[in-house]
């Protein structure tokens, strides 16, 4: 894209998007680790994602201030307009996503002290990865300014809410069987509910990232996955 | 409205409003000043009681256009315009048309303030005497009801017999804007109309542009791209003579379709 004749705008546009990506590698990694902590109860871990969401919450504020200065100082409009807001946006989602990480943090304390329940473990293990690369998908269509892998990533989110839905079955069957693991199977449900929300707020910056290239909004409705699926 | 994704980038969108709501309607205009090819088959409607800005770099043609919109330009020789331009339908080009019956009903108002060496008052009955013969009464009514509406009473109605160069620059400009709604035109043409004015004279005059829209059909040519996006419905922008692309002023300042209009508005031409 051709540069502004102003080059300081595009410097403090440049800075906006760079430090997006930088809080969307951090996101990622507290996602990460927050899975790791729980699948291999892994204590320090924990702690660590706990401590370091200070730091998403310092970088959402700092964008927030560009952004709010770039709209004062610039006046952008357009795709500069869309570019600011979206990283307004995006922003918000991925300061989310870290509360949630601390969360599932919180709770892999709690769960690393009682019985481990190793096949739900393992559940929580395939869907904790496959939010986590919906999540790396989003921030690389974010990067690459790719509306096509953005799209994709939106279209998908059906399928994190049916591991969520699995799970949660699996969980009433261990909790109906043997009511000594309630407690942690109530810790892993609510485990389960925050990949899923993580997992909405992917389809939110992928709702944002194909507002921020085209300008225009995705449908209200999501397709249903079997629309997907060839026939 | 077009539909077109910004990032398909065509040449050229002119988007497509309502005929019922076109007020004054350029069909494929051009215009030479002598040989120099200054507008290229320009197509732009221009909607009823709505606020028009023409945009684009200097010479790209937005001026030219606006004088041929009330036949300015057969002021000066070598100056022609070939196409349609339809008042009400009514070509507005053709031979035989009554340019003094023409400017009554199509006003303007110039970049630089132009009063009338004479009183405030005088400036603003000064054209009206030209096209109706009022009584004293109706006369007073009309300049007070034309200052007015141009924003301007409250601050000069204690001292109308006071001349109009007396005025402020922001002033001046509001009592050229009263002079020419005092006609009861119904299209007010607009050139750079701010742009020797400080910045709360603009805001007023902004202000009196919305309110003016009640009633008429505005075309405002700025580049102060924040006041096209301010006080206008649609949006035009010219490029070397040409309208590369036209629409609602809310699309054209969210998303562009072309990246022409797009590198302009957000500050990359060039």
């Amino acid at each position: 894209m051709e540069q502004h004749t102003l080059r300081a705008y595009d410097e403090e546009l440049d800075a906006l998007s760079a430090e997006l990506s930088r809080m969307g590698g951090l996101a990622e990694v507290e996602v990460g680790d927050a899975l790791r902590a729980i699948t291999r109860r892994d204590v320090a871990t924990a702690q660590a994602v706990i401590s370091r969401d200070d730091r998403l919450d310092e970088i959402e504020a700092d964008i927030e201030r560009r952004a709010i200065r770039l709209i004062a100082l610039r006046q952008p409009v357009a795709d500069d307009l869309r570019r600011t807001v979206a990283a307004l946006k995006v922003s918000m989602n991925l300061e989310r996503c870290g509360d949630l990480a601390k969360n599932i943090a919180k709770r892999a304390l709690v769960i690393a002290e009682s019985e481990p329940i190793t096949p739900l473990t393992r559940s929580i293990e395939r869907m904790g990865e496959l939010v986590a690369r919906r999540l790396k998908d989003v921030l690389d269509a974010y990067a690459a300014r790719d509306v096509e892998r953005a799209k994709l990533v939106w279209q998908r989110d059906e399928e994190i809410d049916e591991h969520y839905d699995s799970i949660f079955r699996e969980l009433l069957t261990y909790m109906m069987s043997d009511p000594r693991t309630i407690a942690s199977c109530a810790h892993l449900l609510f485990v389960a509910k925050n990949l899923e929300r993580i997992g909405d707020h992917a389809t939110n910056i992928a709702e944002i990232i194909y507002y921020e290239i085209t300008g225009e909004n995705l449908p209200d409705q999501r397709p249903k996955l079997d629309a997907l699926e060839p026939r | 409205m077009t539909t077109t994704i910004a990032t398909e980038n065509p040449e050229i969108s002119v988007a497509e409003i309502d005929k019922a709501k076109v007020k004054l309607d350029v069909q494929g205009l051009d215009f030479y000043y002598g040989k120099s090819h200054s507008l290229k088959a320009v197509s732009i409607p221009f909607a009823n009681k709505a606020v028009t800005a023409l945009i684009g770099p200097s010479g790209c043609g937005k001026s030219t256009l606006l004088r041929t919109l009330n036949r300015m330009y057969a002021l000066y020789p070598g100056q022609r315009a070939t196409g349609k331009i339809l008042l009400d339908g009514e070509d507005i080009l053709r031979p035989g048309v009554d340019l003094s019956m023409l400017r009554a009903r199509i006003g303007m108002v110039f970049q630089k303030p132009t009063p009338f060496p004479m009183s405030i008052f005088d400036n603003v009955a000064f054209g009206v005497k030209l096209y109706e013969s009022l009584s004293k009464s109706e006369m007073a009514e009309r300049v007070e009801e034309s200052l007015r509406r141009a924003a301007l009473w409250d601050e000069v109605k204690d001292k109308l017999n006071a001349p109009g160069l007396g005025l402020s620059g922001g002033q001046q400009q509001r009592l050229c804007v009263a002079r020419g709604i005092a006609v009861k035109p119904e299209i007010l043409l607009l050139d750079e109309p701010t742009s020797a004015l400080d910045p709360i004279s603009s805001a007023k005059l902004e202000e009196t542009v919305i309110q003016l829209k009640a009633d008429y059909t505005i075309v405002i040519v700025t580049h102060n791209l924040g006041q096209a996006a301010r006080v206008s419905d649609y949006t035009g922008f010219m490029y070397l003579g040409e309208l590369v692309e036209f629409g609602e002023t809310a699309t054209m300042f969210t998303r562009p379709a072309t990246r022409r209009a797009s590198d302009y508005i957000t500050g990359r031409f060039g």
